[in-house]
């Protein structure tokens, strides 16, 4: 346990080194850049500016910088609105949260069951029906599922369910994020449905198994007690990879639906060339799917005996 | 025996497979779903390469007189804002998927299946050290990984291209290094060594084409999800720039506002992408069905 907290905080030390290199491969640098919009360069000042940033240093101490900083929750100043950064990430945390936990509980619903009836109900109709929905699911880029959620509101509402300001009220703040969470939440049921028909095929011609139905158990106890709950364990661990993937999805539904969300502020980071804040979010990111994998891990080794994590 | 026997599998399998065309008949025969799968690709690149010959339009340039026009005879699914004729962004948009497609797998495979190799083959402190970066990279969304690439090089066609090819290495090079390790310790290795073949002659003639098979699967799939990247960065802006007609970014062309006033332009290129991506993805699991047996249900 201790080893794997170790292991997790070396990931962790190794992908910061990634983003900070990878954002250094761009010529010039953010003096550079910023000047670039301005279109007069005086000498003088970029120098001035380059100290303030710290861009005269090696790389290095700004590294060092960079990391020290991140470890006290100071993450400089976002060159765009030239407030503290870490103002502008946190407010943003809760929203993308709350869509990214809908969107989990969706795939959840929608995957885990229909997997589990479409191995029950393997090469039937209804089987061969779900696989070509799922396989169309994952085919689908999730913001033009997005805008076509978007035009069937305006079809039949007259009107979009587009973010202008923090939502009130029960009821509103659900659809209002439970829209783009379907969205981006389909795609990873998909995933969870395929996977979880395969692992529950596989459990299904375990020598365990044949004894449950040679002891005279019933079809139902079979595939709904004695299958099920060993076939959880592989999509016990996906829910858990998903729900740090999802960002992808959240990245690009958050910018259909206009939601002022951490993922939707990746891009424009990038599109306003800001380059500490996108190396701050990236490694916000980091830290997130690598904690999740942390605590799914545990969650495996909880639910399965033959792992034990001994130190 | 250094090679996948497909002659015997297929007769296994009771296929006829003294002409070539048996073989493509015993496909077709079994896995429907693929074929057509291979069917929809086929169309993607037919109008990929006779894009000139199959519409009339130049996708480049604009007409006022026809901005926001709706599907009709003249114009097959409408023009958007600048008057452009939509079916033929379309099409040129699949040759632009195309190269996108092809060149960013080939790059990422390429650099992927040397990684894995090496690592896999050679093992010691160059598998170690490529593995632990391989494993930090994909702890990343493919997505968030492929924008961070895409911000540090900039918009072009290139830097599209080596951004995607960049994040599908760490999956070719693991798929590929985990292959080697098991196909090392098996009996054909041994014999080669022991008539005193050479490791590097080993790894490349032996152990090399053996990996085929896993790598077909793998590049099928990851044909699918480079389009779908490629989309996504267009669609979010940070991808391939104008005036290249690229299927993501027509969608992102003010696309909210399009959803009332003009959803053709919303509809036909989204369902470009995903008709292509649902090809791709049938004729990727019929290939792992055929090809890898472990998982075959």
């Amino acid at each position: 346990m201790v080893r794997r907290f170790g292991l997790m905080m070396l990931t962790l030390f190794g992908i910061s080194i990634i983003i900070f290199v990878l954002l250094r491969l761009t010529p010039g640098n953010i003096a550079d850049i910023l000047f670039d919009a301005g279109g007069f360069v005086d000498p003088v000042d970029k120098k001035r500016i380059e100290a303030d940033l710290g861009l005269d240093k090696p790389l290095p101490v700004q590294y060092y910088r960079w990391i020290s900083g991140l470890a006290v929750g100071d993450l400089g100043i976002s060159y765009q609105t030239e407030r503290p950064a870490i103002q502008e990430i946190l407010p943003r945390i809760p929203i993308t949260a709350k869509i990214a936990s809908l969107a989990l509980i969706i795939s959840v619903v929608l995957g885990v069951p229909f997997g589990v009836i479409s191995a029950v109900k393997q090469n039937t109709r209804l089987d061969y029906i779900l696989r070509v929905v799922t396989l169309s699911g994952l085919s689908m880029p999730s913001f033009w599922l997005g805008l076509l959620i978007l035009m069937g509101f305006v079809h039949f509402f007259g009107t979009i369910p587009i973010y202008s300001s923090e939502p009130t009220g029960f009821w509103n703040t659900l659809l209002m994020y439970a829209v783009p969470a379907a969205a981006v939440g389909f795609r990873s049921s998909a995933l969870l449905m395929r996977l979880t028909r395969s692992s529950m095929l596989e459990v299904m011609r375990q020598d365990y198994i044949r004894t449950a139905r040679s002891k005279g158990a019933s079809e139902t106890t079979i595939n709904y007690y004695h299958a099920l709950k060993n076939a959880m364990l592989p999509v016990v661990t996906e829910i858990g990879i998903e729900a740090a993937f999802l960002f992808g999805g959240l990245i690009v539904i958050e910018t259909v639906f206009n939601i002022p969300g951490v993922a939707r502020f990746l891009v424009e980071a990038v599109r306003w060339r800001d380059y500490p804040m996108v190396q701050n979010l990236v490694m916000f990111i980091a830290i997130v799917v690598v904690t999740v994998n942390f605590i799914v891990d545990m969650i495996y080794a909880a639910l399965d005996p033959r792992i034990k994590y001994s130190d | 025996m250094s090679t996948i026997d497909f002659q015997t599998e297929l007769t296994a399998a009771g296929a006829n497979v003294k002409s070539r065309w048996g073989a493509v008949r015993f496909f077709v025969r079994r896995y429907p779903l693929g074929a057509g799968g291979a069917v929809i690709i086929a169309m993607m690149v037919f109008a990929a390469l006779f894009a000139p010959y199959i519409t009339m339009y130049d996708p480049l340039s604009t007409n006022a007189a026809a901005s926001l026009a709706r599907p009709s005879a003249a114009h097959w699914l409408g023009c958007d804002f600048m008057g452009r004729d939509l079916f033929a962004r379309i099409v040129y948009g699949a040759r632009l998927s195309l190269i996108v497609a092809v060149c960013s797998v080939t790059l990422g495979c390429t650099v992927g299946v040397s990684i894995g190799l090496l690592g896999g083959y050679l093992g010691g402190w160059f598998d170690l050290i490529t593995q632990r970066f391989l494993e930090m990279m994909q702890s990343l969304p493919l997505l968030v990984m492929a924008i961070v690439m895409a911000a540090a090089l900039g918009p072009s066609l290139p830097n599209t291209i080596l951004a995607i090819a960049f994040v599908l290495v760490p999956t070719v090079a693991r798929v590929i290094r985990a292959n080697v390790l098991s196909l090392r310790e098996r009996p054909f290795v041994e014999a080669a060594k022991a008539i005193g073949m050479s490791e590097r002659r080993i790894a490349i003639r032996h152990v090399l084409p053996n990996t085929l098979a896993p790598l077909i699967v793998l590049a099928t799939a990851q044909f699918g999800s480079t389009i779908l990247i490629e989309a996504a960065l267009s669609f979010l802006g940070l991808g391939v720039p104008e005036p290249h007609p690229s299927w993501g970014r027509m969608l992102s062309e003010s696309a909210a506002e399009y959803v009332r006033t003009a959803p053709w332009l919303v509809i036909f290129p989204g369902l470009a992408i995903s008709f292509v991506v649902f090809g791709i993805n049938l004729l990727g699991d019929a290939l792992r069905d055929m090809l890898d047996p472990r998982q075959r249900s």
